[in-house]
């Protein structure tokens, strides 16, 4: 058995960039089958265009309509393309330096193998079926001396007939990456896959962490042994969530609340149910109520959540160095 | 060798809105600093370095923006900086700027922060859940409205006190030019009717979602001659501290204290309330004014909502705190901490326009971040420091 436990977790969001006037009219051009670039200070004839001049820091305003054909200056085979390239196939990347510019554009080649390109081959933009304003109306360039291909349009156009200038992109980023627990938070995890809460003390300020920690945050020093607490505990403080928001796992409202278990020197943070939000104090005795067997996991949300108790609140002085 | 003086002798800000769509985030930035440089009367050709700053990349979805941003921040050939402090980044960054003239390697130094929250959803960036964690976050109202409860339990406030701090905040916005929030007629009353959204903090009493940006020149004492009304450098500080400790006071954090006491320690104030003229505290949620008066020394513990009940943090109190209307009014989150260092620097200089407070000679500028575990300040001045 590994010491850590690890799952994937996926952060995707569609972002929504203002272009400002630089980008957008670089942008609107690609929607109306024309690439803009913009000239500099110095002459350089840029595609993008860039927003700035690098030279006299003011704002591009001269806007240059280059070819839809050119130059490659350099490239790079891409044998395993991987999730959200131009292709799903093998493809080169390639510095295009269009007619009319000085300056190179990073885009696709669409080859089929390396063979079939070299520097100072000609090629052409090959412009998508469907366009929006967005670097991807450039499918791809193709060598000029083969045949044109018309991309075909897969669904009709969203707005054909719009003719506002581009001022926003949508632009998904989705990021997959595997998180791990620390070996001490794994053990902490496999505990509740057996219905155990466990702590661990540090041995230099003697604090009972739940979860344990490879490091206790006052001394460095790793936590140690094995505590096992007995899932009653005190609220000490609470929010009341009554706002939805994007990606939130429970209906609101619900609440939030620190429980310091009986025997732990630091509150988790955990629901609490079985009780009106409005009725929830700071001092509420509750205990953990555990799914049932067959739904538990590596997981803190084998708990469900934690309910009040009959007993009386406790006292003040018992958690108010919590607060 | 003792510390250069150093002085901020140009100030600019963006108009902040929920969305400036008509800006990129080079736009944006450079609204700011144009402002700035036609503030300090200087151009980008004069100026030595750059220091960027904003916070978590996640919330634009852009790693490492200071790499696009560097031709239009004008940073081509000179030495370009980022910093990240989470929420108290704007802060952090403008120090970062202040000691690169301080310790004598660079003369002018500009510094910018921004955020431009539209582009996607600070909520939701904040609470991505973990694997094998209970998924209870709600964003940073929900990780901070159960500290609240905390203070109001420990100091026994009135419960209406952090309405009194809205209100307060949102009037006070009213004379700011660049406030995103400007509404007319907000009371105490119309902000306890608001809605509760997180339990004990309402949607009156919490920071807008903005897209904006802020940016200083920061120069030595040759080039600050030329200016007519430079804010000198006081004192600057920031501390850390650990996010989850056993016992930590979330209420009033230890680093918050350490750098509070630091800072007057090195302006050379005993009495911070008597001696401070106006205060730009960091209070993204109303309740964060009485707290962090208490943490910064003006009051005493459990003492701070009395000068807030008492009008003292008005701009007619002995204490004006957040003229300018504050985070309450204004939250492009990389910059609000820089907007808090600018606006103390604007009081000093006699230039906050409308929200001025008269003669203010000495100013806090404070910004707090992440789960009140980064802290930077600074205190300016009129006067040129005299050690």
């Amino acid at each position: 058995m590994t010491r850590t436990l690890s799952a994937p977790v996926t952060v995707a969001f569609d972002y929504t960039r203002s272009t400002g006037p630089v980008l957008g009219r670089f942008l609107t051009g690609l929607r109306d089958k024309v690439v803009v670039g913009g000239r500099t200070s110095a002459g350089e004839v840029v595609v993008p265009p860039l927003e700035y001049d690098p030279v006299t820091h003011e704002q591009t305003a001269d806007f240059v309509e280059v070819a839809d054909v050119g130059t490659v200056t350099s490239w790079t085979w891409v044998p395993e393309p991987v999730a959200g390239q131009p292709f799903g196939r093998p493809f080169a990347f390639a510095l295009v330096t269009l007619d009319g510019a000085t300056r190179p554009l990073f885009h696709a080649v669409d080859v089929a193998s390396p063979d079939d390109i070299s520097t100072g081959m000609r090629v052409r933009v090959r412009w998508a079926a469907e366009r929006v304003g967005h670097i991807n109306d450039i499918a791809a360039f193709e060598p000029l001396d083969r045949p044109g291909v018309e991309e075909v349009a897969q669904q009709p156009s969203r707005n054909p007939s719009t003719t506002e200038p581009v001022a926003g992109v949508v632009t998904p980023v989705s990021l997959d990456y595997i998180y791990a627990a620390s070996p001490e938070e794994s053990t902490f995890y496999r505990g509740l896959d057996e219905g155990r809460i466990l702590g661990q003390r540090c041995p230099s300020c003697h604090k009972v962490y739940v979860p344990p920690r490879s490091a206790c945050p006052t001394d460095g020093t790793p936590t140690e042994g094995e505590i096992e607490l007995s899932g009653a505990g005190t609220i000490t403080t609470f929010c009341i969530v009554n706002v939805p928001f994007l990606g939130q796992k429970i209906a609101p409202p619900y609440v939030s609340a620190y429980v310091l278990l009986d025997g732990a020197d630091i509150a988790l943070l955990h629901l609490i149910l079985g009780v009106p939000a409005d009725e929830v104090r700071m001092g509420m005795r509750v205990k953990a109520v555990w799914k049932p067997r067959e739904e538990w996991a590596y997981s803190l949300e084998n708990i469900d959540h934690f309910a009040p108790t009959d007993e009386p609140d406790a006292d003040y002085d018992t958690y108010k160095r919590h607060l | 060798m003792a510390k250069q003086p150093a002085a901020v002798v140009g100030i600019g800000q963006t108009h902040h809105r929920a969305k400036r769509q008509d800006v990129s985030m080079a736009g944006l930035c450079r609204e700011a600093i144009d402002r700035a440089l036609l503030d300090a009367n200087l151009t980008l050709d004069d100026i030595d370095a750059i220091v960027v700053g904003k916070a978590p990349d996640l919330f634009e979805g852009v790693m490492m923006p200071e790499l696009f941003l560097a031709e239009s921040l004008g940073a081509a050939g000179k030495p370009l900086l980022r910093v990240h402090t989470a929420g108290s980044v704007g802060g952090s960054t403008a120090i970062v700027a202040a000691s690169l003239v301080q310790s004598g390697v660079h003369k002018r130094v500009l510094t910018v922060a921004y955020e431009k929250q539209s582009e996607s959803n600070a909520m939701w960036a904040l609470s991505v859940p973990l694997p094998f964690n209970m998924p209870v976050h709600a964003g940073a109202g929900g990780y901070f409205a159960p500290h609240v409860r905390s203070y109001i339990r420990r100091s026994g406030a009135p419960t209406h006190v952090g309405a009194i701090v809205a209100a307060k905040d949102r009037n006070n916005a009213l004379k700011n030019p660049y406030a995103h929030l400007h509404n007319e007629g907000t009371t105490v009353e119309s902000v306890l009717a608001s809605t509760m959204l997180w339990d004990p903090i309402r949607y009156d009493e919490t920071c807008p979602s903005s897209d904006g940006a802020c940016a200083l020149v920061i120069v030595d004492e040759d080039t600050a001659k030329a200016s007519p009304n430079p804010a000198w450098i006081h004192g600057t500080v920031m501390r850390s501290e650990s996010t989850s400790a056993a016992e930590r006071d979330q209420v009033n954090p230890q680093a918050s204290r350490d750098a509070a006491a630091y800072l007057w320690k090195q302006a050379g104030i005993t009495d911070p309330f008597a001696e401070i003229d106006a205060a730009e505290i960091y209070v993204p949620f109303s309740w964060f004014e009485p707290m962090w008066l208490e943490s910064l020394g003006f009051a005493g513990e459990g003492e701070g909502w009395q000068l807030t009940e008492s009008g003292e943090t008005a701009m007619t109190g002995r204490l004006p705190v957040n003229c300018s209307g504050g985070v309450l009014s204004s939250n492009p989150i990389g910059a609000s901490g820089m907007l808090r260092f600018g606006e103390a620097a604007l009081q000093v200089r006699g230039a906050a326009g409308e929200h001025q407070v008269d003669g203010a000679r000495r100013a806090l500028g404070h910004a707090y971040g992440g789960g009140s575990q980064f802290f930077a300040m600074w205190v300016v001045g009129s006067e040129k420091p005299s050690s």
